[in-house]
């Protein structure tokens, strides 16, 4: 027959006879792929941290802020004890009906075993924070020494297109305040008197919220971030602005 | 336009205006105050009606600002921007389709499109007037804004952008106004070239607020700003149509020969605009049916959920299809139909508004997230003191333009 294989002299296809660049990008691809599955909006930290940051080259020489604040969200710790949102509240004057930071409950019914889990939510300080874009008077800017998007509340016109353009639905007109106010990550209350970290990441008992200097490599943040063995994801990654709360498991 | 376009010196400018205050200018605007005061009961009704809605509306809008927006409007964390936003999307619609529907006579020199300039122009300062109003009880600290729009210009906002055009507009508007009443036409038509070319980047800088939320699936992209500007033509047209019928009915006059040739060109063109808005409901369903998940749940809610209504009786029927079919048979001559079809479409687009601001909103932040915490859909219902405030707007173009026939002699200065 025309088209029979020939079985006995059919080339082993082993290891060997893949060239090394096929071999590498055929693994990452796994990687990516694995990172993909684990959650549907999971990413393995390889693509996470190039869609974090501008470029490659960037992340590698040279962070954007110093420091560049970041958080990291230990999700499955998470127990919904919410004494991050009583320490963020007491902190930072929050008013009774709005909040900085949030817990959300998710749950997966079709899961073994645990079916609920909590998931911690505040300002993402996004790189290219949409808010920031759109208010027309500059009330809420990036902060170019740390990257904190803050707001100059005498500015605010209360026209409350940051409450939309945020992916994260991190903000809400305070009329104490009589302008947005969102998360800072305290950075008027406690970072610029000298402490180390937010009100939140130090209320929390479990170890949820780990706070600090992304750009530094010896910083708790940048180690969990920094690595490939356990799952590292941000939330709605696809509106493309680049947040800097990062959020694992494990 | 008779003497074109030749370049302007100031001195002419000055000379042309002084010339134009003469006696005869006193004499005609002394006869306006008698006029005015000759008005007939039912006119007088009427004004009484219109200012007392204005009246209660500014007294609900006050309240409202006393006790604090959070208190008496519905808009919340999750759903910021209610039917206030959509009100001023509205007027201002309305005034950029007047604008641009004027300038084609007036700026573009078609000789069909003349006769409704006045009107129009007044119409189109009227109507961002109110646009203003409603917008000053709807942000939070209006008075901020003139201060800070000013000194602290953010350049890649667009509602910096649709802010400081839209005030330009509005003084190039009243100077085209003003240049027309002095007849001054080579001066009108400059103004109402400025005018034009600002309240089109105003408007489509409108449309990119929406279009530029990266996180607001149902509003990104390109669409919106391109169907702000088709979908004002279309406004534009029916508003200056059913006005301008009015105006003959309320004060008894047959509609002239070129005033009717006039509403038959006008009548055409909103006939055509129906069709290209049709065009462009029926993509952005098409193409959304087929998206990402929040959008899908947005066009789903507009199909089939709680928007359905608006969108098939009101959008749909009222807004298009209907007055489509009015307008083709009434042949654009038959003004009684045409009227009831732009009666119909300017509740339609009101409407339009509504569900464009709300629909967006309406699927949660974290929809892709699939927490508890949010439903599938978040709902908003309109607080009175919102309704108060958005009569409040109506009340005022309706008061504005019935004294605007009463000064301006209905309009028939037209003698180009």
């Amino acid at each position: 027959m025309k088209n029979k294989i020939d079985l006995d002299n059919l080339r082993k296809e082993n290891l060997e006879s893949i060239p090394d660049m096929e071999r590498r990008s055929f693994l990452k691809m796994g990687l990516l792929v694995t990172g993909a599955f684990a959650g549907g909006s999971m990413l393995s930290v390889i693509s996470n941290i190039d869609k974090v940051f501008a470029s490659k080259a960037e992340m590698r020489e040279k962070y954007p802020y110093k420091p560049h604040y970041s958080m990291v969200i230990r999700q499955d710790r998470c127990i919904d004890c919410e004494r991050c949102l009583e320490a963020c509240s007491r902190t930072n004057n929050v008013a009774e009906y709005g909040y900085r930071t949030n817990i959300l409950e998710k749950i997966t019914p079709d899961a073994i075993g645990q079916k609920r889990e909590f998931i911690a939510v505040l300002c993402n300080q996004c790189n290219n924070a949409p808010c920031v874009r759109a208010c027309p008077t500059k009330a809420t800017y990036k902060d170019k020494t740390n990257g904190i998007v803050m707001m100059a509340q005498e500015k605010c016109i209360g026209c409350k297109v940051c409450v939309l353009a945020c992916p994260y639905n991190a903000r809400y007109f305070n009329e104490e305040k009589h302008a947005i106010d969102k998360c800072n990550f305290c950075y008027d209350s406690r970072l610029s008197k000298g402490y180390e970290r937010t009100a939140c990441s130090e209320a929390c008992p479990a170890g949820v919220r780990v706070f600090g200097d992304l750009s530094n490599p010896d910083s708790e943040v940048y180690k969990l971030v920094h690595q490939i063995q356990r799952p590292v994801w941000v939330l709605r990654e696809e509106t493309g602005a680049k947040p800097n709360v990062f959020y694992t498991k494990g | 336009m008779a003497n074109g376009y030749k370049p302007l010196k100031v001195s002419t400018v000055v000379s042309g205006v002084a010339k134009s205050l003469d006696a005869s200018f006193f004499a005609e605007w002394a006869s306006v105050l008698r006029d005015l005061l000759s008005g007939s009961k039912s006119f007088y009704l009427m004004i009484l009606l219109g200012a007392a809605i204005v009246y209660f509306a500014a007294m609900g809008g006050l309240d409202a600002m006393r006790i604090g927006y959070r208190h008496a409007y519905a808009v919340t964390r999750e759903v910021p921007w209610g039917i206030l936003i959509s009100t001023y999307i509205f007027f201002v619609v309305t005034s950029t389709g007047l604008c641009i529907v004027s300038s084609i006579g007036h700026v573009f020199g078609v000789k069909n499109f003349m006769p409704i300039a006045s009107r129009a122009v007044f119409l189109s300062i009227v109507t961002i007037m109110a646009g203003f109003t409603v917008i000053f009880f709807e942000i939070e600290n209006p008075f901020r804004m003139a201060i800070y729009n000013l000194i602290s210009p953010n350049l890649t906002s667009n509602i910096w952008w649709m802010g400081t055009l839209y005030g330009a507009y509005m003084v190039f508007m009243i100077i085209e106004f003003v240049m027309l009443l002095l007849k001054q036409h080579r001066l009108a038509t400059y103004a109402g070239l400025l005018g034009l070319v600002s309240g089109i980047v105003a408007h489509s800088n409108l449309g990119a607020i929406f279009a530029m939320l990266h996180g607001r699936e149902y509003w990104y992209g390109p669409y919106l700003p391109v169907y702000f500007i088709a979908s004002a033509i279309m406004s534009g047209c029916a508003t200056i149509i059913l006005f301008t019928w009015i105006a003959y009915k309320a004060s008894n006059r047959e509609m002239e020969g070129p005033m009717k040739k006039s509403m038959e060109a006008i009548g055409k063109l909103c006939t055509m605009m129906i069709a290209i808005l049709m065009f462009f409901t029926s993509w952005k369903l098409i193409t959304g049916s087929v998206a990402g998940g929040g959008k899908v749940e947005a066009i789903r809610a507009m199909m089939a959920g709680p928007y359905a209504m608006n969108f098939w009786v009101f959008e749909v029927g009222m807004g298009m299809v209907i007055p489509f079919g009015l307008l083709l048979m009434s042949k654009w001559k038959d003004m009684r139909m045409m009227a009831v079809a732009t009666f119909m479409m300017m509740i339609a687009i009101f409407i339009m508004r509504y569900d464009l601001v709300l629909i967006g909103q309406i699927v949660p932040s974290w929809h892709e997230l699939g927490v508890s915490e949010y439903p599938q859909l978040l709902s908003y219902t309109p607080s009175l003191h919102e309704f108060a405030v958005v009569l409040g707007g109506m009340g005022m173009v309706a008061i504005s333009f019935m004294l605007g026939e009463k000064v301006f002699k209905g309009h028939k200065s037209e003698d180009h």
